[in-house]
Formats: C-alpha cells, sequence, structure tokens
C-alpha cells in the first residue's frame, strides 16, 4: 500500500499533466526517496495508483539509469566515468573508493551503507574528476580527498 | 568592456538573484514588453532578425522553428513550450552555469517564449543529478507565480501560462527533442517518427516547440535590446554571445561567456590558460561528445556553427575537451564509444548492436589484441551508422569523435596493433 504521505506527493504533481500515467517517473522517484528502491511490489502499487500496468510502468522504469530495481544502500554513490574525468585520470579515485569501501560497481557494503555506480558525465567536467552522492556533487578529487567525503555520509 | 548578457548576474558560488533583485537589474521588463506591447508576431520578428540559432548542438535558427506552430483561434490548443535541460551530453557543463546561476532569466525567456507561439503550458526537463539547479528552479517558479507572471493574465495581457518542472530519472535520449516528448507524456524515451514534427504535432498530439536553456535565455536580451545589438555581439552573422567550455588539461578549466566566433586559440590560451606544464595540445573535442576532433592545426578555426562545419566539425554544445600529447586518442575514443554504447535506447538495430561491438572493437585495439583489418571495419562502421542509417541522431553522433579520430590519428591506431599494446600507458 502506498503511505498516505506518498500518495500525497504523487498527488501534488498529477495537476501539471493531462494524464496519470505522465507522473509515472515522478511517482518513481517520489517512491524511491522513501524506499529507497523501487521492488516488484512498490511497481505493481505505483502502477495501480496510475491506472497503468505493471508491465508499462515497469518498461519506463527499467529504462532510467537512476530508477533501482534492485536494493541499494543508505546512500549512493554515482561515479563519472564520462570523457573529462576520463581525460583528467578518475581511475585513482574510483579504486580508491573500490578498496576502501570493499566492492565493486553495481556493488553495496556489507553494513548497507554505500551502493557504487558509474553514472554519465555530470556536468562538472571543469572540475574533474567528479562524483555525486546523493543530492552533492564532489569535485576535484583526488584518493586523499575521499576519507573525509565518506566520513561524511552515515 | 565585453558584453555579457546572459552571465551578467552570475556569480559562481553565491546564490542566484531573487525576483525583486533581478526586476531591480531590469528583468522582467522584456517580458512585459513584450505580452503588453508587442505579441506574438512582433516577437517571433525580433528573434528572427537577430539570427539566434538554438544552441542545443544542432544549431536550427530558433525563429524558423517557432514560425511552424499552427496559431490563431483555430490552432490546436493547448500548445506546449519545452526547455530542454537535459544537459547529459559528456563533457557539457554550460547550461547548469545558466540553470543555478538565474533561473529567472530563464523563467522570463520561457515567457516571452511561450507568448511567441502562444502556448499555454510550459515544461522545464531537467536532469536528476542537478539538485541544485532544481531547487533554485523551484523556488524561482514560485515567486515568479506569486508575483503573478506566471498563471493567469500575466501583466494583464490576457495571456496565461502555467510552468512547471519535469526532472528525469538519468537518460541521456531524453535529450533527444521527440524522446524527450515521449519520456513527459511518461513513456519509454524511444525516438518518435518525424515528420510529423513536434512544433505541429507534439506532447499529446499537440503543437510543442522544444528549445535548449541558453536558447531561451538568449530571448530577454534580444526583446529588451533590440535584433541589431544582439547580432553585433557577435563575430560573425549569426547573433550573440556564447557559453563556451574548457575541461581537460589546460591550466584553468571553466565557462565563459564570449562573443559567438570566438576562435579555439583564443578559448584555449586566453581563458583556459593553455596547457598544463610539460604539455602539449593534440586534439580538441569541440562541443560535447558527439562532434569530430579537430587537431592544433585548427586553433584559429572561430567556434560558431559554419566555420566549425567548414573545419569538419560541428559547434556543437560549444564546450571543449582539451586533449594533451600523453592522453590516448583510441582510449578517448572508446571511452565515448561505450557512453554512447550504454546509453542506445535500443530502438533500432544498427544502433544497438552497432555501438557495442564498436566499442569492443575499439577494447580490443586499446589493450593490444586488435588485428590490422580492424581499421577497415572501425571505418565501415563509420559509414554503416551515419546520418540516415538509423533511426535518430545519437549513434551518427556517435561515429563524429571516431571518423575524426580515424582521420587525423590513423596511426595511434596502428601502432596499439603492431606494437600489441598502448604506447600512451
Ligand atoms: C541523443 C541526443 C541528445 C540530445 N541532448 C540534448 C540536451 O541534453 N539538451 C539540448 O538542449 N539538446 C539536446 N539535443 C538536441 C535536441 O534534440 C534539440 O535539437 C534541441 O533541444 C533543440 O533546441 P534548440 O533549437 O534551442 O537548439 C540532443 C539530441 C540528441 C540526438
Ligand atoms: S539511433 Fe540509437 S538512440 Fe537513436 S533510436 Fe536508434 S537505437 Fe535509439
Ligand atoms: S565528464 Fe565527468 S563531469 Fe563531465
Amino acid at each position: 500500500m502506498l503511505t498516505l504521505q506518498e500518495k500525497k506527493e504523487i498527488e501534488e504533481l498529477l495537476p501539471n499533466y493531462p494524464t496519470r500515467q505522465a507522473a509515472g517517473i515522478d511517482a518513481l522517484v517520489i517512491l524511491q526517496r522513501h524506499r529507497g528502491w523501487i521492488s516488484d511490489e512498490t511497481l505493481g502499487e505505483a502502477a495501480e495508483f496510475l491506472k497503468m500496468t505493471p508491465a508499462e510502468l515497469d518498461s519506463v522504469a527499467t529504462f532510467y539509469n537512476l530508477i533501482f530495481r534492485k536494493p541499494v544502500g543508505r546512500h549512493v554513490i554515482l561515479v563519472c566515468d564520462s570523457v573529462s574525468c576520463w581525460v583528467m585520470g578518475y581511475d585513482p579515485v574510483l579504486d580508491y573508493l573500490k578498496k576502501n569501501l570493499g566492492i565493486g560497481f553495481g556493488e553495496t557494503t556489507t553494513d548497507g551503507r554505500f551502493t557504487l555506480l558509474p553514472h554519465v558525465c555530470l556536468g562538472a567536467c571543469d572540475k574533474a574528476p567528479a562524483i555525486m552522492i546523493d543530492d552533492d556533487l564532489h569535485v576535484e578529487l583526488d584518493p586523499a580527498k575521499i576519507d573525509h567525503i565518506l566520513s561524511l555520509y552515515s | 568592456m565585453l558584453e555579457r548578457p546572459l552571465t551578467q548576474n552570475i556569480i559562481p558560488g553565491t546564490p542566484p538573484l531573487s525576483l525583486a533583485e533581478y526586476e531591480k537589474r531590469g528583468g522582467y521588463q522584456a517580458a512585459h514588453r513584450a505580452l503588453t506591447a508587442m505579441g506574438p508576431k512582433e516577437i517571433v520578428a525580433v528573434v528572427k532578425a537577430s539570427n539566434l540559432r538554438g544552441r542545443g548542438g544542432a544549431g536550427f535558427p530558433t525563429a524558423q522553428k517557432w514560425s511552424f506552430v499552427p496559431m490563431g483561434a483555430d490552432a490546436p490548443r493547448p500548445k506546449y513550450l519545452v526547455v530542454n535541460a537535459d544537459e547529459m551530453e559528456p563533457a557539457t557543463f554550460k547550461d547548469r552555469l545558466l540553470l543555478e546561476g538565474d533561473p529567472h532569466q530563464l523563467i522570463e525567456g520561457v515567457i516571452i517564449s511561450a507568448c511567441a507561439i502562444e502556448a499555454e503550458i510550459a515544461y522545464i526537463f531537467l536532469r536528476k543529478t542537478y539538485t541544485i539547479a532544481a531547487r533554485r528552479i523551484l523556488t524561482a517558479i514560485a515567486e515568479a507565480y506569486e508575483k503573478g507572471y506566471l498563471g493567469k493574465n500575466i501583466f494583464g495581457s490576457g495571456f496565461n501560462l502555467s510552468l512547471h518542472l519535469h526532472e528525469s530519472a538519468g537518460r541521456y535520449i531524453c535529450g533527444e527533442e521527440t524522446a524527450l516528448l515521449n519520456a513527459l507524456e511518461g513513456k519509454r524515451a524511444n525516438p518518435r517518427n518525424k515528420p510529423p514534427f513536434p512544433p505541429v504535432v507534439g506532447l499529446w498530439g499537440k503543437p510543442t516547440v522544444t528549445n535548449n536553456v541558453e536558447t531561451i535565455c538568449n530571448i530577454p536580451h534580444i526583446i529588451k535590446n533590440g535584433a541589431a545589438w544582439f547580432r553585433a555581439l557577435s563575430l560573425v552573422p549569426d547573433g550573440g554571445t556564447k557559453i563556451y567550455g574548457a575541461s581537460g588539461k589546460v591550466r584553468r578549466p571553466g565557462a565563459w561567456e564570449m562573443p559567438l566566433g570566438t576562435t579555439i586559440r583564443e578559448i584555449i590560451e586566453e581563458h583556459a590558460g593553455g596547457m598544463r606544464d610539460g604539455l602539449h595540445l593534440r586534439a580538441v573535442l569541440p562541443g560535447g561528445a558527439s562532434t569530430d576532433l579537430l587537431t592544433a592545426d585548427h586553433l584559429d578555426v572561430k567556434m560558431d556553427f559554419n566555420a566549425m562545419q567548414a573545419a569538419g566539425s560541428r559547434l556543437g554544445t560549444g564546450t571543449m575537451v582539451v586533449i594533451d600529447d600523453r592522453t590516448c586518442i583510441v582510449g578517448l575514443v572508446l571511452n565515448l564509444m561505450q557512453f554512447f554504447a550504454q546509453e542506445s535506447c535500443g530502438w533500432c538495430t544498427p544502433c544497438r548492436e552497432g555501438l557495442p561491438w564498436t566499442a569492443k572493437l575499439l577494447a580490443a585495439i586499446e589493450q593490444g589484441q586488435g588485428l590490422p583489418e580492424d581499421i577497415e571495419r572501425l571505418k565501415l562502421q563509420t559509414r554503416l551508422l551515419s546520418s540516415g542509417h538509423t533511426f535518430c541522431a545519437l549513434a551518427p553522433g556517435a561515429m563524429e569523435p571516431l571518423q575524426s579520430a580515424l582521420k587525423y590519428f590513423e596511426d595511434d591506431f596502428h601502432r596499439h596493433i603492431k606494437e600489441r599494446r598502448c604506447p600512451w600507458k
């Protein structure tokens, strides 16, 4: 069941569009914010609320890089692997993250704190290498800065 | 002092102007005049005379796009204006500057542009990772509604406009105009067939114009200062300034507003501070991931639509990656190809199958496992995936850096194959 709060947040956006279906992405983002990820159950509930079939909504959900159809940690780290960050050398940053967290791309730390994902250009190319953790951008990175940054996320 | 209308209110690191502050600097006067004294025909005429071409990559003349929209009492309604703020093209960070730095400038541009096509609903389509921009835009939209600059009967002109922020969930193809329409409708974001073109049949079948953030931000200044002023900002016949950017191993990477037609050399040497110590420039990826590489021989080319095309590339987004002599061109093209392969929407076979295959070939060469015949295979691939062979422009865009790398740096590919390793590692 969608909670009252979740329903309220989705309903607030419905007037922005002429159809309920159009609010699909917004609804998934809202539910993901509350629940961390989109389980099959969540997807089904959202589809029902939007008067769509689960298959229809899933074809949208699975299209996007930032809708998580598998569980993720409390914090998601997006590492930019696009061209400017590649030129500036994101490998040392990525290697340090992998070693420090003991995980590779697509994995979550055993304590459920972090999930590590590659992501396309974060639009911070002049301050490469760049990563995002949750809603926060971190730029001009080198391995020496990582410990402190990670300590901000419990 | 050069005029920098787009960034005049932007001080990076400080919050953007509130509505009141923006008005104090002359903001919303253009929208007021456009709605109360000009009306659609005159707005389109001034924008046409300004020679503004779209800043989203393709350089389509803005007023011409607007003029395809059916007008008057019989036009299908509602009509829509969409601001393309997806900015997921690798190496591009210019719209972020405008979105975070001066959201009211964008909103004022939206009001005028919507009036020009008599659109009553507008969306800002924003990528999800631009979280600061999202907060600032929402604040600015709320302020504009409160003041009556959005909503019903704006400036008492009888013109109504609602503006909504739509946050996407991260997929490069959503930036493609027709895929964006499907995304907004809540459908899988595959591109649509053209024709019909969106200005005639767009969102929910209704006329829809999509413009880039930087394009829209120019509109208030054109209306306020006139077409001749706008043309005079530029060094070439196409009007205006351009936000240029440079990333890579230059001394001062960044983004700067300059006259359209500034040379690559001036951007790199004067604004980006030249190459870092000990490095030499070998190539420039001039306007994002889907533009042809240029070389040190092209530094005096003007960064505008026509000159870049004549030089064998495109202005694209105008944000360049400067590539130094210690960076491997094959590795660079591989990185770009992996991006395009991942972001292919999967709709048409040449792109869905061809891009991963091309990326695999490049990976093999980069890792020292390439075969001499692979170079011809890559060249064939650039022809098979060129414009006209795929459903949208993503795959042809992916071929641009590859074909130019093969044109200017074929020897780098041969060396990888002959030496069975990457000579730059
Ligand atoms: C794969 C692909 C991605 C695109 N991404 C963007 C984008 O993020 N932002 C943008 O303004 N235009 C993007 N475009 C160009 C748009 O299709 C469209 O031409 C542009 O938004 C029109 O705006 P303009 O006329 O103001 O230039 C993309 C095109 C393609 C083929
Ligand atoms: S060219 Fe690629 S991105 Fe474009 S429609 Fe075909 S598969 Fe999709
Ligand atoms: S390439 Fe990494 S932020 Fe743009």
